[in-house]
């Protein structure tokens, strides 16, 4: 096997044991720090595929931001959060769900053979960052979804904003 | 050079994770982790069909690039939300855990 193969190898055992850390550990800091190793992880796999940018950018958004987020809000509901079981009373037949699904998925990757298409390596001159830019603001391309994502974030932001601000008279 | 398949079976793997903490979880938290893993595992499956699309025409398609970047800005969105609402539950009855949440049971 190449080198490749094994970094893919060792990224992916690292990045679902990690998941598998995160589901199955008690206390919710832990969970969240599991959930930024696996994260990371999935990081070094967009690198295996060539895709720099998205690496670059699941560091940034994923780690840098969401997982700082769950942080805090984790440490905002601390005293809720020891008490009582951490599964409910469908764990046993979520994890049957889980586990056909994925076996099921797997049987259908390992048969599926996939047809002789010739295939060309890219190499170094790849600059997918520049055709990134371009079709994002190109009216031909994807400059619609593009500000329609941007007006989400928007409405994302204020709509957080509103809801979590505390308001006299409710609450504790 | 790494099959297909094995992207594909790993995505199925955070997938499946993902799916069990969301259906199995009781803090309402973790079920949003469980819903961050779900969105990875989408985004290593469009990446990877992007990678090899991109192989199969020889030039670099930004199509499938789009996709996974519209995947970021939504689950950007929607755990900004999420977490607003899980702070705001907790203020008004003083827990997390999803069970507990019943008051439109009747």
């Amino acid at each position: 096997m190449s080198a490749l193969q094994w970094v893919f190898i060792i990224a992916s055992l690292i990045t679902v044991g990690a998941a598998v850390m995160m589901v199955a550990s008690h206390r919710m800091m832990h969970a969240a720090l599991w959930l930024a190793v696996a994260l990371l992880g999935v990081a070094v796999i967009f690198v295996t595929l060539e895709a720099s940018f998205f690496a670059v950018v699941q560091l940034l958004v994923y780690i840098g931001a969401i997982l700082i987020l769950i942080v805090f809000a984790i440490m905002l509901t601390q005293r809720s959060t020891e008490a009582g079981s951490r599964l409910n009373s469908l764990a046993w037949g979520a994890a049957g769900v889980a586990g056909v699904i994925w076996t099921a998925l797997t049987y259908v990757f390992i048969r599926w053979v996939v047809s002789g298409t010739p295939m060309q390596e890219l190499g170094a001159s790849f600059d997918d960052v520049v055709l990134l830019g371009k079709a994002l603001v190109d009216a031909e391309g994807f400059a619609v979804p593009f500000e329609v994502a941007s007006v989400l974030l928007l409405a994302a932001l204020i709509g957080a904003v509103y809801i979590a601000f505390e308001r006299k008279g409710e609450g504790s | 050079m790494i099959p297909l398949s094995w992207y594909l079976i790993l995505s199925a793997a955070l997938f499946s994770i993902g799916l069990f903490a969301v259906l199995a979880r009781r803090h309402a938290i973790a079920i949003l982790m469980g819903i961050e893993l779900m969105l990875n595992a989408v985004n290593v499956n469009l990446l990877a069909f992007w990678h090899y699309w991109s192989q199969v025409k020889g030039a670099p398609q930004v199509n499938g690039m789009v996709f996974a970047a519209m995947i970021f800005v939504l689950a950007a969105a929607e755990t900004a939300v999420a977490l607003a609402l899980i702070i705001s539950a907790y203020r008004r009855h003083h827990t997390v855990v999803v069970d507990e949440m019943s008051l439109l049971k009747g």
